[in-house]
């Protein structure tokens, strides 16, 4: 079976507040940036074998909604690729 | 005799302090349950108690709501059993689903460790019956991921049954004043039921003001409602 490496994305939602994302926004201007905004998230990377991409997508979406993100306070997207015999993520 | 299960994740840390407040209790046998071997039958009710289940990996409770013991716990809530969360127990009840809404990381970013002041706001609850509606009660927390988040639907929900245990407010029962909400809360929520009425999740620790040489009791009621209302 194919190998697919899914690079799940997470972030929390907008109308989250995300205390993470401020803190680092008030440092990056008192280096003197002018920032706008800061959001943080978590990237998950998950390396699997599947039958084929259709498969490979459906299968990294099912791990998202059971447990990678917590639908309350997260949404998350899915970036898939192929993982060539012998590479690694 | 009442017989309450104590659940016991990798990572639990008040499992023990469970036991010893309910021996204030007359009438009551409890046992610790390692979550693999969890088996609730013929039990009244269950405690998740805090701690940092799998460490908090993804999120805090998150790992631990695909345990087997979790899976017993929903079982025994289904049946109208009664169970109690408290701190990492809330979070872990909230992921797997058995309340709604969610614990996110308190909005100051830093682990809050002391006594904080709640309202009683539903006292009809199995775990509330022997405090008075609208009484001010001091209990201890100790978390890092307590900021209690539900959409505005879910807010509705609560609010419109009853379904808010506990808010956080100064001694004099005031909201809205500095240090009252010690994490962000949404609406100052500190502890919730679902909508039956039969669990109930909060982040303070009852278990650790339960008796006077500790420097207070006001948990201890907590303790008595469950054993009342299981009789």
């Amino acid at each position: 079976m194919p190998r697919f490496l899914a690079r799940v994305l997470i972030r929390p939602k907008t109308e989250i507040r995300d205390p993470q994302g401020e803190a680092i926004s008030r440092a990056l201007r008192s280096l003197g940036h002018e920032i706008a905004e800061v959001r943080t998230g978590k990237e998950i990377l998950v390396t699997f074998d599947a039958a084929d991409e259709r498969a490979a997508r459906e299968e990294a979406a099912r791990m998202g909604d059971e447990l990678l993100a917590n639908p309350v306070i997260e949404d998350y997207e899915v970036a898939l690729e192929p993982v060539r015999a012998g590479a690694r993520a | 005799v009442t017989r309450v299960a104590i659940l016991r994740y990798p990572g639990t840390w008040s499992e023990r302090d469970f036991a010893h407040a309910f021996t204030l209790v007359e009438g009551v046998e409890t046992e610790i349950q390692w979550h693999e071997d969890c088996d609730l039958r013929g039990f009244d009710a269950a405690i998740v108690p805090g701690g940092f289940s799998y460490g908090d990996y993804l999120r805090a409770g998150a790992i631990a709501k695909l345990s087997p013991g979790t899976q017993e716990l929903r079982r025994f809530a289904a049946e109208g059993g009664a169970v109690l969360g408290s701190c990492n127990g809330f979070q872990i009840l909230c992921e797997a689903g058995l309340l709604p809404g969610a614990l996110l990381r308190n909005a100051s970013l830093k682990y809050v460790c002391r006594d904080v002041h709640l309202k009683v706001e539903n006292a009809i609850t199995p775990f509330t019956r022997k405090y008075a509606r609208g009484e001010i009660i001091r209990i201890p927390i100790g978390h890092g991921d307590g900021n209690y988040f539900v959409d505005a639907e879910g807010l509705r929900r609560l609010e419109g049954e009853g379904q808010i245990a506990f808010r956080y407010t100064d001694a004099s029962g005031a909201r809205g004043v500095k240090d009252a909400n010690p994490n962000g809360s949404l609406e100052d929520i500190a502890g919730i039921t679902n909508a039956r009425g039969n669990v109930l999740g909060m982040m303070p620790h009852p278990e650790r003001l339960a008796e006077g040489v500790l420097g207070g009791e006001d948990g201890r009621r907590l303790f008595e409602s469950i054993v009342e209302a299981v009789e």
